[in-house]
């Protein structure tokens, strides 16, 4: 009896343990991230070395996905060619548009915060696959755009069925959506001292100067935040293109993560497709790092110890 | 009053612009709505005209009548079991990790918040192949598992809000409730759950249309049309019906927007403090 009240009492003192009361309420993040992210990862590594159909048993075929890929596979270096015209358009275009309208709706009175909720509408439904519907038809040959160039005495242009074309409706989509961008940038707006901006006024600074020596450099952490998180995403763009243009015409906006979704599920070379993955994850790994590392030179931190 | 005309004019010009770009933003959304009453011939002939010439409210019905004898009513009530399950078991087990990364001083506290603030920043294509194979493996391919299981443990994005929010819970309160005999479990229950309730809605908020949202999910694991969500239903209509009837695929496109209508208008506010939140410190 007496030994059984020890071991109650044991085990109470175990459970309001920290060590224990960490674990418990972390638990589910460390399951998750052992059993669906790191065994994942390894096992995509070991897949990239096999050939796999998911029915027969993978054969082990050590480097020759990555050899393939690299040497044998015109579609896969077009699929990165056009996931990087597509980021360098769409990124920077939609971060500038972002920071502009920010900056143009920092008063604070009721009509500027119904601009700003207009604006955000976009990015709230732009990746939904009814609005990809919606584009495919603006962009068809009869469509809205085409409507409005003839209008202006433009001629028609075949958006979707062009190999130069086809890639525009898909980074204008993106970019319409600089809504959440926007409102981190005006988040980060506030937060800059009027204090600066009438000094410089007093100094006879004019709105453009004040945005390029004072905006600029206060936001320039917020803008390196949202370089980063955009241009990952942008390397994963799949459900626009997968509707609007299915990747066409011939490959034109066959994006990285549409190739790679058809090599492994359309075709079923899941080797071969986990083979991409690792590339495709080492290519962001490397471009985030040369962000990271350029914006040593621009990035501007207020200085700590003033 | 030279001065006054010129302000005038520069407040007359702002709006004019502003308003103006903000139309041309909201446009092609106001354009599907439209569109979901008009014919196909005037959708697609006449697509610069902005109002249906005829109001064809038909579209409605034969679009809700959905296909193969699935209405758009069952992909809703798949999409919204979906959503609000992975809704709630994110809010619940993402507000455990964050108390324990938070508030619990224990071994390896480290080592799991960097490998939790590495999962912001990982890809999730790129695990989309193994995480195939590891489901596959467990025979649940067809089922609702792959897509409500991920979520069961907790979501980076949102444990790093609710951390930021628990550090600006007063660590006195913690003590005081531990002083009348209150537990780490107590605590968390009692004291931080309820406190960090603006988290809580803007998770509940974010989750929820991320997941009403996703298109790749159910692409990849569900197959069956009784289990087809609502996004990837709209993509199968577009593909079959679509082509001949323009009207009730935009008037199905408006109805799959109308949880993500409803968010924006009742709870706008949510969605910008976690945006702006997570962008300032980051």
């Amino acid at each position: 009896m007496e030994k059984q009240v020890g071991a109650y009492e044991k085990l109470k003192s175990i459970i309001h343990k920290n060590d224990f009361v960490g674990y418990v309420f972390a638990a589910p993040f460390i399951v998750g991230f052992l059993g669906f992210t790191v065994v994942p990862m390894l096992m995509s590594l070991y897949y990239s070395m096999t050939e796999y159909d998911l029915t027969s048993a993978p054969i082990w075929i050590g480097f020759r996905n990555y050899i393939q890929m690299f040497t044998g596979d015109v579609r896969f270096w077009n699929s990165i060619a056009v996931t990087f015209k597509y980021v360098l358009f769409a990124v920077p275009l939609k971060l500038v548009f972002a920071l502009l309208v920010a900056f143009l709706l920092t008063r604070n009175n009721r009509i500027v915060s119904i601009y700003r909720a207009v604006y955000y509408l976009p990015s709230l439904v732009g990746g939904s696959v009814a609005v990809s519907l919606v584009w495919k038809q603006l962009f068809s040959r009869k469509g809205l755009i085409n409507s409005v160039l003839l209008g202006i005495g433009l001629e028609r242009i075949n958006w979707l069925g062009s190999e130069v074309w086809s890639i525009v409706p898909l980074i204008l989509i993106t970019v319409w959506q600089f809504g959440s961008s926007m409102i981190i940038f005006a988040a980060g707006l506030k937060e800059i001292p009027g204090s600066y901006y009438e000094a410089a006024k007093i100094d006879g600074a004019t709105t453009v100067k004040s945005f390029i020596y004072i905006t600029l450099p206060c936001l320039s952490p917020i803008i390196l935040f949202n370089l980063v998180m955009q241009t990952i995403s942008g390397f994963m763009v799949f459900t626009q293109s997968f509707v609007i243009t299915q990747g066409g015409p011939n490959d034109a906006t066959n994006f990285i993560a549409l190739y790679i979704y058809n090599q492994g599920f359309r075709y079923k070379n899941m080797g071969y497709a986990s083979a991409m993955s690792w590339v495709l994850l080492m290519m962001i790994a490397l471009v985030t790092l040369i962000i990271f590392k350029v914006s040593d030179h621009f990035v501007f931190y207020e200085a700590s110890d003033n | 009053m030279g001065m006054h005309a010129k302000k005038r004019l520069t407040f007359i010009c702002y709006h004019v612009f502003v308003g103006g770009l903000g139309l041309l933003m909201i446009y092609p959304v106001v354009w599907m709505i439209l569109g979901a009453f008009k014919d196909n011939n005037q959708i697609l002939n006449n697509a610069a005209q902005l109002l249906p010439a005829e109001w064809h409210f038909e579209n409605w019905k034969n679009g809700w009548n959905g296909f193969m004898s699935y209405t758009f009513g069952t992909f809703f009530k798949n999409s919204l079991f979906v959503a609000i399950s992975s809704t709630l078991a994110t809010m619940l087990t993402s507000a455990m990790v964050a108390y324990a990364l938070a508030r619990i001083k224990f071994k390896g506290r480290k080592l799991w918040f960097t490998c939790m603030i590495g999962t912001m920043m990982l890809p999730g294509q790129v695990i989309m192949i193994p995480q195939y194979m590891i489901y596959n493996k467990l025979g649940v391919v067809g089922t609702y598992v792959p897509l409500i299981l991920p979520h069961v443990f907790g979501q980076a994005f949102f444990i790093y809000q609710m951390m930021q929010f628990i550090s600006g819970v007063p660590k006195e309160l913690d003590e005081a409730a531990y002083i009348d005999g209150c537990s780490k479990y107590g605590i968390f229950a009692r004291i931080i759950l309820p406190l960090i309730k603006p988290a809580l809605i803007t998770t509940l908020i974010i989750q929820f249309y991320w997941k009403w949202d996703d298109f790749m999910g159910p692409l990849i694991y569900v197959s069956r049309p009784e289990k087809w969500t609502v996004s990837f239903a709209l993509k199968n209509f577009a593909d079959t019906s679509g082509v001949s009837d323009y009207g009730a695929m935009f008037a199905m496109s408006t109805v799959s927007l109308i949880p993500v209508f409803l968010i924006f208008l009742f709870f706008n506010r949510y969605l910008v403090d976690g945006m702006s939140q997570t962008g300032l410190k980051g």
